[in-house]
């Protein structure tokens, strides 16, 4: 089994070397590839959508539809996670773990005691729980909210730089992971519930979609942005500038949501109660 | 020996992809631990997100961002030939988020058969099967 699976692998690595050759070179400006559609793209993209970015334009202008199944399969991904992991039947735990604070005491409460409320006197730990995490905790505390302001500038200056709602939706998500990861899984949820997650997976594909039926009761084609030009008083040149950000905006919900709703399934393997 | 050089340096860039590609598929194919599949798939997204971005790639070409100062440069005409490929990195772009994505539904996965199974190994698992 071994050695046919290394036979069959060199042999498609070897087909694939040879067809290499008939390959253009690397950096060739007149290649198959950068010939026929692309500049179109890069010729256009001022005038028809007023983005310089081109990556942005064709990403959310000339292939919409392409970028919204795109983020219907991030969210099908996200809703497929919680329906495989999550388990929706709260099982007791064997014992839980609860730190009195005023003296560092630490108590073991087996099943069927009686657990303390979170109070400022109890407060429940992980069983693999590390007491000395204060300069973590506190460099993540100073850190997190840069982070977030950084991923809403990625978000809103994909127009003009390297960005947009994918890449800025990823570092706000991983900004709420570090949280997690830094305090526990616990307090994140509590700041940012299952319900919500949820609900921002579906608003964010909800925008972008909305985006696109406005265009149609305009009028104009599906994610046809220059019908929006009526509503935002601009050009119809602008107002596809405008379309582009709104459309973004849902994208970096959906993005953002989704990696948080992978985390907290699959760090705590749906039970979500005690995390890594 | 020349030509071999040319060829050598014009293919390269295509050749580290397909060795790349190559330890992706023979963790797919060999490997028994289902973790190790999972490895392997990523592997080889890796190595087809690197080829679709190495095609975009342009000479003495900057990236696909025109320049452009506050309400200037929509008059001044845009030559292709300066800008790299836009299109692979549209593509790709995409395509790395929704990785992240199915790879989450593959630990999901990976998650849900060791909980009820108790194993990984996939010779393990189809022994438990044919009971």
């Amino acid at each position: 089994m071994k050695s046919i699976g290394a036979i069959l692998t060199v042999f498609l690595g070897g087909l694939l070397i040879y067809c290499s050759m008939d390959f253009p070179p690397w950096g060739d400006p007149d290649s198959p590839a950068n010939s026929h559609v692309s500049p179109y793209y890069i010729e256009h993209t001022l005038e028809d959508t007023s983005v310089p970015n081109i990556v942005t334009s064709v990403l959310a202008d000339y292939r919409g539809y392409d970028t919204m199944f795109e983020t219907i399969v991030i969210f099908t991904a996200g809703i497929a996670c919680i329906f495989l992991l999550r388990m929706f039947k709260t099982v007791e735990p064997e014992t839980r773990l609860y730190r009195h604070l005023p003296t560092g005491i630490t108590l073991r409460i087996a099943k069927g005691g009686k657990f303390p409320d979170d109070s400022d006197h109890f407060k429940r730990i992980d069983s693999d729980w590390v007491p000395h995490d204060l300069i973590l905790q506190t460099t993540c505390r100073m850190i997190i909210p840069f982070i977030q302001i950084f991923a809403l500038y990625v978000i809103a200056h994909g127009h003009h730089s390297p960005g947009g709602g994918f890449q800025g939706g990823v570092i706000f998500g991983a900004s709420i992971i570090l949280f997690a990861i830094a305090f526990d899984l616990r307090s994140a949820i509590k700041r940012m519930g299952e319900r919500l997650t949820a609900f921002l997976c579906a608003l964010g594909v909800f925008i972008y979609a909305g985006v696109g039926l406005v265009c149609m009761l305009y009028g104009n084609n599906f994610l046809d942005y220059s019908a929006l030009a009526d509503i935002m008083g601009v050009d119809p040149i602008s107002a596809r500038s405008h379309g582009i950000l709104m459309v973004e905006v849902g994208v970096g919900i959906v993005v953002m949501a989704v990696m948080v709703v992978l985390y907290y399934n699959l760090a705590s393997a749906g039970k979500q109660d005690e995390g890594l | 020996m020349d030509e071999l050089l040319t060829i050598l340096i014009a293919r390269i860039n295509y050749w580290v992809y397909i060795i790349l590609m190559m330890i992706g598929m023979y963790g797919i194919i060999v490997k028994k631990n289902l973790m190790k599949k999972i490895i392997g798939m990523s592997i080889l997204q890796t190595a087809v997100i690197l080829f679709y971005v190495s095609i975009g790639a342009k000479k003495n070409a900057t990236i696909p961002i025109i320049e452009h100062g506050h309400d200037t440069g929509h008059a001044t005409a845009v030559q292709a030939a300066h800008f790299i490929n836009p299109l692979p990195h549209v593509l790709m772009l995409t395509a790395i988020v929704v990785a992240v994505a199915t790879l989450g539904v593959a630990l999901a996965l990976a998650i849900k058969i060791y909980k009820q199974y108790n194993t990984l190994e996939e010779d393990e698992l189809i022994e438990i099967l044919k009971e």
